[in-house]
């Protein structure tokens, strides 16, 4: 893929090591990837444990830097320290484990962080900490100390506090991982809300292939490496490459599968129970 | 190993303006030798309720019993209840704390004085069942991706050969295929050392596998109790408490709304396709040749 520099951003031949000695091959986090997400996007990354979503990720905002290669957003590159602080404004990122990532003392006060620090009026930020916190259905927390939450309260609290700050690129490492059936739903509404109405270019690492379906485009990560990329319904076909790799298809995508198997005359962009229901009972009326 | 729970109430920072009781006059008795999941939404109480069953946590009122000793009562050695129950947090960075990965899985087993060939021999047998690389052994805890985070969390859980295992989330964050296989490694210990399983989980798929009974919580209180095939035909209940069901019992029910006879008890894709076709076959819609 060529570094395009027009793209919002670009990941041009990105090699990282944590040792930061390029060579020794398990010391490889992320080899010699390329990507290229155009505003406005909705991109999923899935990939097994150590295969360097995570990596790839933080590399996204500068937060780590590549050992080979660079990384552009909006035509600044990522090493150039001048930019730093305006990347970390345009690309917001709600990390894996929530708890590296609350400051304050207060929920309120740690959604306000963010917004403060960009130095915003203070109604502003008052209105923009409450709306947040609505969203991810946790204002009854405001006043609580972060650190007296449940698993899945501190995992939406991090999610308000990135959605307070409206970057224009969220980064999302698996922020639904501890969340109830109903939370996840709900915060996949709101990602896909932030993305169609505002237009924010959303990546989402997750382990929910049910979730990476709901994306434009999905990259499938291997030992450091992107070895899948297309649209959902194109890489979840390849139900035998994925478990190769660690991964699986949603249960709706395997059912089809079977049944397809058993030679029902099923189409072949089923992803949702929904499109599973209606393609069913078509066959059954024999439409 | 059984653990008998009674009138079980926990209030944090009780007497202050945050004060906040988590759960509230749980009963509950898990029997010797059973899978018991807990269910629930988000702040719910599981994690509290389970922190109570190796003591960690202490109860504001009420009593749990492990093989009939109290272990909240004056003079019991809480170490070797720990030993006993080994319980593995939601954030698997609460646990770890060593230098490196391997002296994490030997410290239980160290401090519980056993030689260090035993430890040794436990500790590999522990990454083993987590998969987790013996070249990552001498690598700091801190310096491993979030799944492998979990499995080196797990492993010194299962090193220290506990006869009760409490896992609170044990597959968030793990790969499907890393679910799959944690899930089985589960099964087998249970299967082979006759182990008590309590574990949490958001996964409907993965309860309805594994667990012989589900309790369900909600507010603090447990609100549902029974087989899995039960509680996920009362989709509607569930639903109302933030809940849902496997994504399988959620496509049998709408498809029965649309007026297909499938029975409201299907919780895999396996047994999904079985309904399908056994409604299609019915009608004739597929050929009764072959192998239907
Ligand atoms: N701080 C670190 N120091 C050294 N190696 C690291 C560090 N963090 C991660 N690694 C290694 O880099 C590789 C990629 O890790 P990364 O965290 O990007 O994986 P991931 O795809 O996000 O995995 P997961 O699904 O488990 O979160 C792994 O082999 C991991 O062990
Ligand atoms: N240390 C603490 N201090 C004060 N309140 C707490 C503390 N820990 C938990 N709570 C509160 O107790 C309630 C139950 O929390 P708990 O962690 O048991 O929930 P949970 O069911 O495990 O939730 P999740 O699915 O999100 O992990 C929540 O309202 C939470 O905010
Ligand atoms: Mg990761
Ligand atoms: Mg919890």
């Amino acid at each position: 893929m060529m570094g395009n520099k027009e793209s919002f951003i670009v990941v041009d031949k990105v090699s990282f090591s944590y040792t930061g000695e390029p060579g020794a091959k398990e010391e490889t986090a992320l080899d010699q990837v390329s990507l290229t997400i155009e505003a406005g996007e909705f991109v999923a990354i899935v990939g097994h444990n150590g295969s360097g979503k995570s990596t790839l990720a933080k590399h996204l905002n500068g937060l780590l830097l590549p050992t080979g290669g660079d990384v552009w957003v909006a035509g600044m590159n990522t090493k150039d320290e001048h930019h730093r602080w305006d990347i970390r404004q345009i690309v917001g990122m709600v990390f894996q484990n929530p708890d590296n990532q609350i400051v304050a003392a207060t929920v309120e006060e740690d959604v306000a962080f963010g917004p403060e620090n960009l130095g915003l009026p203070t109604e502003l930020i008052r209105s923009r900490v409450d709306e947040a916190l609505a969203v991810v259905g946790m204002s009854e927390y405001a006043e609580a100390p972060p650190h007296s939450l449940s698993g899945g309260q501190k995992q939406r609290v991090a999610i308000a506090g990135v959605i307070a700050m409206r970057p224009r690129c969220l980064v999302l490492d698996e922020p639904t991982a501890m969340l109830d059936p109903v939370g996840r739903r709900e915060v996949m509404e709101t990602i896909s809300r932030l993305n169609e109405e505002e237009g924010i270019t959303v990546v989402l690492i997750t382990h929910f292939m049910d979730e990476a379906v709901k994306a434009h485009r999905v990259l499938v990560m291997d030992e450091g490496r992107i070895v899948r990329e297309g649209q959902p319904a194109a890489v979840f076909q390849e139900i035998d490459l994925l478990r190769e790799l660690r991964l699986d298809v949603p249960p709706v995508i395997e059912l089809a599968s079977r049944l397809r198997a058993k030679s029902l005359a099923l189409p072949e962009a089923i992803l949702t129970v929904d499109e599973m229901v209606t393609a069913l009972c078509q066959l059954r009326s024999g439409v | 190993m059984s653990i008998e729970i009674r009138g079980l109430t926990h209030t944090y920072n009780p007497g202050t303006p945050l004060a906040r009781t988590a759960i509230k006059d749980i009963n509950l008795t898990i029997e010797d030798g059973e899978t018991l999941a807990i269910i629930g939404h988000t702040g719910s109480g599981k994690s509290t309720l389970v922190q109570h069953l190796n003591g960690l946590l202490k109860p504001t009122s009420g009593t749990i019993k492990v093989d009939g000793v109290d272990i909240n009562q004056k003079g019991v050695d809480l170490r070797s209840i720990r030993w006993k129950v080994g319980l593995v947090f939601q954030y698997p960075e609460h646990q770890l704390f060593e230098e490196t990965v391997w002296d994490d899985v030997a410290f239980g087993p160290r401090n519980m004085g056993l030689s260090d060939e035993e430890v040794r021999s436990r500790v590999e047998r522990a990454l083993a069942a987590v998969d987790i690389d013996m070249a990552l052994a001498e690598r700091s805890p801190f310096e491993l991706s979030g799944g492998e985070k979990r499995r080196v969390a797990i492993a010194g859980v299962l090193a220290m050969e506990p006869s009760v295992l409490v896992l609170d989330e044990p597959t968030a964050g793990l790969d499907p295929r890393g679910r799959q296989d944690m899930l089985g490694q589960i099964q087998r210990l249970q299967a082979e050392r006759h182990l008590t399983v309590v574990f949490v989980s958001h996964n409907m798929a993965e309860v309805a596998t594994l667990a012989d009974r589900l309790v369900v919580m909600e507010r603090g209180e447990i609100v549902m109790e029974g087989p899995p095939k039960t509680i996920f035909a009362q989709g509607d209940k569930l639903g109302a408490i933030g809940l849902g069901v496997p994504e399988m019992t959620a496509l049998m029910a709408k498809l029965r709304e649309k007026g297909w006879d499938v029975p409201d008890s299907v919780l895999t894709v396996e047994e999904a396709e079985e309904a399908i076709m056994a409604v299609l076959r019915r009608e004739a819609r597929v050929g009764t040749g072959g192998d239907l």
